[in-house]
């Protein structure tokens, strides 16, 4: 695992749901095929409406039209980001698109445990609300040893909430390789 | 300390005698339900992890529903029914019910429920978030995503973090213009979307052991619109006897004792509670009816897991009964065992299919339909700035379709009052 993540901010607000990370429509895209599965970064947040995508003035899309992986890096959100269906499409298109990590206040379950298990992003938690501190375009840098995200436009810097009890999971890069480690499954 | 029923069916899974909130554990499986959207990568995942040696665990605990995505000419979504098939049949899973056939069963929610695999005090996981419908039957039941359910398809165990319980009790007698469907839609919007996120959501009081299954399970679906891990009612008699219909297997029942510790609990007296709807587009947006009555309307929508069982089309029969709909009104029997229900059960000499399509409605076979708007042929999809009435789950932008639509949620009452007039009305109104 990289120790250290450096990338463009997108801001988005609360209660960014699953459909709004990849629409419905587009989950019948093969997600093993890697030519096809492309499609689920193209999409990656596409049903965000437009005045809610890039915060703080929003109007800015996440991918350009015909894009396969977007110019940013991580994903600043409010409350309960990744609410709604249990599609493992959602993180996973994310990832697709070129995301590493997000930082939200809260997550829904079963995207955390997601984008944990299945190894695709980061699911960091803020201590308070950072989604209208940050501006979309900010270059952010996350310290993954010491939790701390900086915020290298403004010189800020903030605490992360350790990723605590599913760490090893995430450092093994997913379930299957974790529990292939400590030898659960063969 | 006691513990709550959530925590005494964890704690049977995990092999423990006591577990704690907070606590991570390794659960034995005992079904593992996934249907076309999330089956075929789901089994692609499992084939890549493990390899040659792939091996289900228990291939009778394996039950496969196509439903979201089948009656489309979408290539990619036929490809995976296709592919849901060739799995079945490699794998000679009995439990498939292939579309196209008289083994089709339609939402897998239902159709869990319908076909007996419901069993009180066993863990049921599902590659869907509406998994916690199953929660109704005094069971433990959750979604997951691919990659967990695959590992469960290759180990029949999971970790899962012991949640903390929320209690939610109904005291009186539930008004006949009230339904399971505004009992939910007030819990969220007391305690919001994130309200239960990590948490159990269970279901307790008179007015809620007065509720057939089918009501029952409209309050354990949305569970998980509250971000609930789960949503759980104790078995009663009312369980067993739904149960006995179609299963043998013996089964173990758990009740919350009474020194349970809850992370909250919330007393409600149903009789004080008006119909109910949620504004666009959060399913936490609640209002009272009346106060967005005469909204101009563009469809109504009575169908999904949450709205399109038997007990909701009795209830928007009753309504709809020797009246006309102003606007398109779309009827998607949640199961095709619902859809033969409509044929045979009556209202004043009339059958409920009757009743719709005198009324002018539109009738589907089963299936998720517009509930996930789904591809551009999707029956009763919302289309540009369509204004929805619907007896779903999801009001979140686009959910039912056109990003730039509004869906207001609602009870199958007030979405067929609403239906008659054009512009959202209380049910009161017709009854
Ligand atoms: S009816 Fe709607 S909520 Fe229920 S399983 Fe289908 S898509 Fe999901």
């Amino acid at each position: 695992m990289d120790k250290i993540i450096k990338g463009k901010a997108f801001v988005l607000g609360d209660n960014i749901d699953t459909d709004q990370i990849i629409p419905a429509e587009h989950l019948v895209y093969s997600l093993s095929d890697p030519e096809e599965s492309k499609k689920y970064g193209q999409f990656a947040l596409s049903g965000v409406p437009l005045a809610k995508s890039g915060l703080p003035e929003g109007g800015i899309p996440f991918i350009g039209l015909n894009n396969f992986e977007s110019i940013f890096d991580i994903i600043i959100g409010g409350v309960n980001f990744g609410c709604g269906s249990s599609r493992e499409h959602a993180p996973f298109a994310l990832q697709k698109a070129g995301i590493k990590a997000v930082i939200a206040e809260s997550y829904a379950r079963i995207f955390y445990r997601n984008s944990v298990d299945g190894g695709f992003l980061i699911p960091y938690e803020s201590f308070g609300r950072i989604c209208d501190k940050i501006k979309t375009f900010d270059v952010l840098e996350i310290d993954l040893q010491k939790n701390i995200l900086k915020n290298l436009s403004t010189d800020i810097k903030y605490n992360l909430k350790p990723l605590g009890n599913v760490l090893p999971i995430i450092e093994q890069g997913g379930i299957f390789e974790y529990a292939r480690k400590s030898g659960m499954i063969l | 300390m006691g513990m709550t029923i959530t925590e005494k069916i964890l704690a049977k899974s995990a092999g423990k005698n006591k577990v704690m909130p907070g606590e991570n554990v390794w659960l034995n499986v005992d079904v593992l339900m996934t249907h076309d959207v999330c089956g075929p990568p789901t089994f692609a995942i499992w084939k890549k992890e493990f390899g040659k040696k792939a091996k289900i665990w228990d291939k009778d605990k394996l039950v496969i529903f196509p439903d979201h995505y089948i009656f489309t000419k979408n290539i990619h979504a036929n490809r995976n029914v296709e592919l849901l098939r060739e799995f079945a049949k490699e794998h000679q899973i009995e439990n498939y019910y292939d579309v196209g056939t008289d083994r089709y069963k339609g939402v897998c929610h239902v159709a869990l429920a319908e076909e007996g695999y419901n069993i009180p005090g066993t863990v049921l996981f599902g590659t869907d978030s509406h998994t916690c419908t199953s929660g109704a039957f005094g069971m433990f039941a959750t979604g997951v995503g691919n990659t967990d359910a695959a590992f469960i398809l290759g180990t029949g165990k999971i970790w899962e973090k012991v949640p903390e319980s929320m209690k939610f009790t109904f005291h009186g007698k539930l008004p006949e213009y009230l339904t399971a469907k505004d009992l939910i839609l007030q819990i969220l919007g007391d305690i919001t979307t994130d309200g239960a996120t990590y948490r159990a959501m269970e279901f307790d009081g008179e007015a809620v052991y007065d509720l057939s299954m089918e009501e029952r399970m409209t309050l354990t679906n949305m569970a998980i619109e509250a971000g609930g891990m789960n949503g759980i009612i104790a078995a009663d008699e009312v369980t067993r006897a739904y149960v006995k219909q179609r299963n043998d297997q013996p089964y173990e029942t758990f009740q919350s004792d009474s020194d349970a510790k809850y992370f909250k609990t919330y007393e409600y007296n149903v009789e004080e509670i008006q119909p109910l709807v949620a504004k666009p587009h959060s399913p936490d947006n609640r209002d009272n009816v009346k106060n967005v009555e005469g909204t101009a309307l563009t469809k109504c929508y009575i169908g999904s897991c949450t709205g399109g069982k038997i007990t909701d089309f009795r209830n928007a029969g009753k309504i709809l009964f020797g009246r006309k709909v102003q606007v398109p009104t779309f009827i998607v029997p949640a199961s095709t065992a619902t859809a033969q229900q409509l044929e045979a059960e009556m209202i004043n000499g009339a059958t409920l299919k009757q009743i719709f399509d005198d009324a002018g409605c539109k009738i589907a076979e089963s299936s998720c339909a517009a509930c996930l708007g789904g591809p551009d042929d999707t029956f009763g999809r919302a289309v540009d700035k369509d204004v929805v009435i619907s007896t779903t789950n999801r009001n979140f932008p686009g959910r039912m379709g056109s990003k730039k639509s509004e869906v207001y949620l609602a009870s199958p009452l007030t979405v067929a009052a609403s239906a008659i007039t054009g512009v959202i009305t209380d049910p009161r109104n017709f009854l």
